[in-house]
């Protein structure tokens, strides 16, 4: 198996959320980030955040089957971790221009801002979600986000049956899309 | 109920649960019903965002477990408390830049503090100017000679031969000849006399002095001295208040030079109670010159002026005249006016009065 066909495995197996996978990329990725953010301002909780933000970055991208293999995995992290934390430093204006030394990096702005637009649009469904108070909130996420079944769900919140329960989940619906998209619609 | 059935239609639609006739027609639907086709693309939208942060929560778990894999195995810093982490973190980063601050620091306080121990004492001094005139050598001896010229019989033939290096004032206190004048201005003299307006001069012999309170009493040893019938001024033992018009009579140059001004506080150079500070302008020579009220009581004998302010001078209590002559009673005694004879007259006959009271005090 060559470099290229390991790291396809890789990422398909990053798209399936497989543990092994993630573990592979971190332990292969994690000490040159770390050493280059500690190199320019930073600290080693940074160094986590950021390289959690592109570990995201890089699964969303995989997710949408967009991800065409130009360069190899550990070039698209340094170039993502790179141009986030240069942007938080320059956030906490203590931007230093030192880092911004000729690297092997790969032009990442694009996705970035796309990356950043879909942030904000889970901000704002998180919110909805914060707002519309339990029970529809456990409900909604155990159906959505946790994908266990209705009669599950029935049971678990003591519907006397999955048609009950199904009635409350898109009453509950309703109301979380009335807030999110009122959010939405006025910018997030 | 009909939007829960559309809902629950959009969203099987979406996962492909929906038998092919359902399709169809769910597709007719949407095709003929703009706002059914609306709905659904919306719901859909909406559902993608639901599922995506759905999907986002469950790769964040990963990662977190990841991560605390990690952590375990050492291979990522554990996260400490912020605070102390970062103190940690600074102080790993910073040690050695730490050591060479807190070596400069040490160094430069150390420094400080030995300069300002060697040169305090010396600035307390510099801030203050003694007003005791030092005599130009030229002019002393022009002056020298004009006198010798003009006084064939002097006293003693030792006065000839004087030639004195400093010049200040003093004030008469006791009618028998006793002179008030300032500390420092006898400092170390050999020859001391004392000359009046009219360019006679007398030797005089220190009787008291105390450079704390920076007061000297002369003692006139010649026997040519003539006594005044009576002293024109008084001196109190009392503090004077503050805002008095004062005036003094003094020697800055070979003739007598009046100056006035007010009492400005009740204490002197850096809260010392046994001075005075005073409005008024004077200059070296002015030293030991009586500071009189418009009672004519000699409130307080000028002493310094500080010297980085324009008219701040320091004068000492007339009450530590009255603290020496405790001191020196058993060998002199001396009595001092208690009543002030120019009290109530005009300020040109007071001075005319004072002016016999008030001698140049030479020495060297």
């Amino acid at each position: 198996m060559n470099i290229l066909e390991q790291e396809q495995l890789l990422l398909q197996g990053l798209a399936a959320n497989d543990k092994k996978a993630v573990e592979t990329i971190y332990r292969e990725n994690y000490l040159t980030i770390q050493s280059f953010i500690v190199k320019n301002n930073g600290y080693p909780d940074d160094a986590r955040d950021i390289f959690q933000e592109a570990m995201i970055v890089l699964y969303e991208k995989v997710c949408t089957g967009s991800f065409e293999l130009t360069c190899q995995i550990k070039t698209y992290l340094y170039s993502v971790c790179r141009r986030l934390w240069l942007k938080r430093l320059q956030q906490m204006q203590r931007y230093n221009p030192s880092a911004e030394r000729v690297d092997e990096v790969v032009s990442v702005e694009e996705e970035l801002d796309i990356h950043e637009k879909r942030n904000a649009d889970l901000i704002v469904m998180e919110n909805a979600l914060n707002k519309i108070g339990e029970p529809c909130k456990s409900l909604l996420e155990a159906y959505y986000l946790q994908k266990k079944s209705m009669p599950e769900i029935a049971e678990f919140f003591g519907y006397t049956n999955a048609d009950n329960a199904k009635t409350q989940k898109y009453k509950c619906l309703v109301r979380l899309k009335k807030i999110f998209f009122a959010q939405y619609k006025n910018g997030g | 109920m009909d939007d829960t059935l559309l809902l629950d239609a959009i969203e099987r639609y979406k996962k492909g649960e929906m038998t092919p006739e359902e399709k169809t027609f769910f597709d007719e639907l949407r095709k003929n019903n703009p706002d059914i086709d609306q709905m659904a693309v919306e719901h859909t939208f909406f559902l993608n965002e639901l599922e995506r942060l759905g999907e986002r929560k469950l790769f964040k778990h990963t990662l977190d477990e990841v991560e605390n894999t990690l952590v375990n195995e050492g291979i990522i810093a554990k996260k400490q408390l912020k605070s102390k982490a970062k103190i940690v973190y600074l102080w790993n980063r910073y040690r050695r830049t730490i050591a060479v601050a807190a070596c400069i620091a040490a160094i430069v306080s150390i420094g400080t503090a030995v300069l300002v121990t060697i040169y305090s004492d010396k600035k307390k001094e510099n801030n203050i100017t003694w007003l005791k005139g030092q005599i130009e050598k030229t002019k002393e001896d022009v002056a020298q000679l004009k006198k010798q010229a003009t006084l064939p019989s002097a006293p003693f033939i030792t006065k000839k031969q004087f030639n004195p290096t400093f010049r200040a004032t003093g004030f008469l206190i006791d009618i028998s000849g006793y002179i008030a004048t300032s500390a420092h201005v006898i400092n170390n003299a050999n020859n001391l006399v004392i000359e009046n307006k009219k360019g006679e001069q007398f030797i005089a012999i220190p009787v008291y002095v105390n450079k704390n309170s920076d007061l000297a009493i002369l003692k006139v040893t010649d026997t040519s001295f003539k006594r005044n019938n009576i002293l024109p001024y008084s001196i109190p033992k009392n503090t004077a208040e503050l805002g008095e018009q004062i005036f003094t009579l003094g020697y800055p140059r070979e003739e007598v030079v009046y100056g006035e001004g007010y009492l400005s506080a009740k204490s002197g150079y850096s809260g010392d109670t046994t001075s005075y500070q005073i409005s008024i302008s004077v200059n070296p020579g002015n030293s030991g010159g009586p500071v009189i009220n418009k009672n004519g009581e000699v409130i307080g004998i000028i002493s310094s002026k500080e010297t980085n302010a324009d008219g701040v001078v320091f004068a000492i209590k007339s009450r530590n005249i009255y603290k020496a002559l405790e001191e020196i009673k058993t060998s002199e005694s001396i009595k001092l006016p208690s009543v002030a004879t120019i009290k109530g007259i005009d300020r040109v006959h007071q001075i005319k009065k004072i002016e016999d009271c008030v001698f140049m005090v030479k020495g060297n």
